[in-house]
């Protein structure tokens, strides 16, 4: 999306001209709605986190400094907004930071099976989506916007921080965490799947 | 199925495995990795499964199009109707 928003004037949107706002909103609103389903796993909450992203967006224009680019700032506003319905929904579920990595903690359970030579037909069945999306759901809000934010949306890890407004570190540390954890599950799930293809 | 005992070879690899799947390491640690993967089948696993569930997640969730009436209704709460396009 980064490339995307390098080609609008900011200088029109912070003048308020709807045509830039139009374009603005034609040429990010899909990566916004993409971003805020994969963080709540719901139609309904991320169709309402589009709206105020932009609501919002349209407020706080004339305030943009620039200091991060516009995506960075539109992807911020949105990450909030998520957030927001997060803690609505879960609000003792939910802390702005995450513990350290504990590495014995994250490599506690780790399970070691080669579950990569299973067929395709396996690995991208309608019930492996399902689970992979239920897992990724599993993890903490924070683990997963970042998650989502780097192997979904490509943001680096210095996009990431900005947008989050934590330091690359802590991004590192959630972004590790988060994978080895899907990890986890996917391996349990799919060495299962390779006892039932092995005893077929 | 076995749980990975880690050597502080294994140890090292999980504290760098996002920057080492990623191809953000730097040159020389990454060599001393790969040089550690080529005898530690439990590693190798790690790393291999990780990868593949970064690449799964990627290929089950590809980018898409706003659907349409969620579209509509975005441009309605901004008063961007007339600006619409197909």
């Amino acid at each position: 999306m980064t490339e995307i928003t390098n080609t609008i004037s900011i200088e029109a949107l912070k003048a308020g001209d709807p045509e830039a706002f139009a374009s603005f909103v034609n040429l990010t609103s899909a990566h916004i709605y993409h971003i805020a389903l994969k963080i709540l796993g719901n139609t309904q909450d991320a169709e309402d986190v589009l709206q105020e992203t932009y609501v919002k967006a349209l407020q706080a224009l004339s305030n943009f400094e620039g200091r991060s680019s516009l995506s960075t700032w539109l992807y911020r506003i949105a990450v909030n907004e998520a957030l927001m319905v997060v803690r609505r929904h879960k609000p003792s579920s939910i802390s702005i930071e995450e513990p350290d990595l504990d590495e014995d903690a994250e490599s506690k359970g780790m399970e070691i099976v080669d579950w990569c030579c299973l067929p395709e037909g396996e690995l991208l069945s309608s019930e492996a989506k399902q689970f992979l999306d239920q897992a990724v759901q599993h993890l903490s809000a924070p683990l997963r916007v970042v998650f989502v934010m780097r192997d979904l949306e490509s943001l680096s890890v210095q996009e990431t921080a900005e947008a989050l407004n934590v330091t690359e570190s802590v991004v590192k540390t959630r972004l590790l965490r988060a994978r080895l954890a899907l990890r986890q599950e996917l391996s349990v799930y799919y060495g299962g799947k390779l006892q039932e293809v092995k005893h077929r | 199925m076995s749980e990975h005992e880690h050597s502080p070879q294994c140890q090292k690899l999980l504290g760098n495995l996002s920057e080492f799947i990623d191809g953000e390491l730097q040159a020389k640690l990454c060599a001393e990795l790969e040089q550690h993967l080529q005898g530690c089948d439990n590693c190798r696993i790690v790393v291999n499964t990780l990868r593949k569930t970064i690449e799964l997640y990627r290929q089950t969730n590809e980018y898409t199009e706003l659907p349409v009436q969620i579209r509509e209704r975005l441009y309605s709460k901004l008063n961007l109707i007339t600006h619409l396009r197909s």
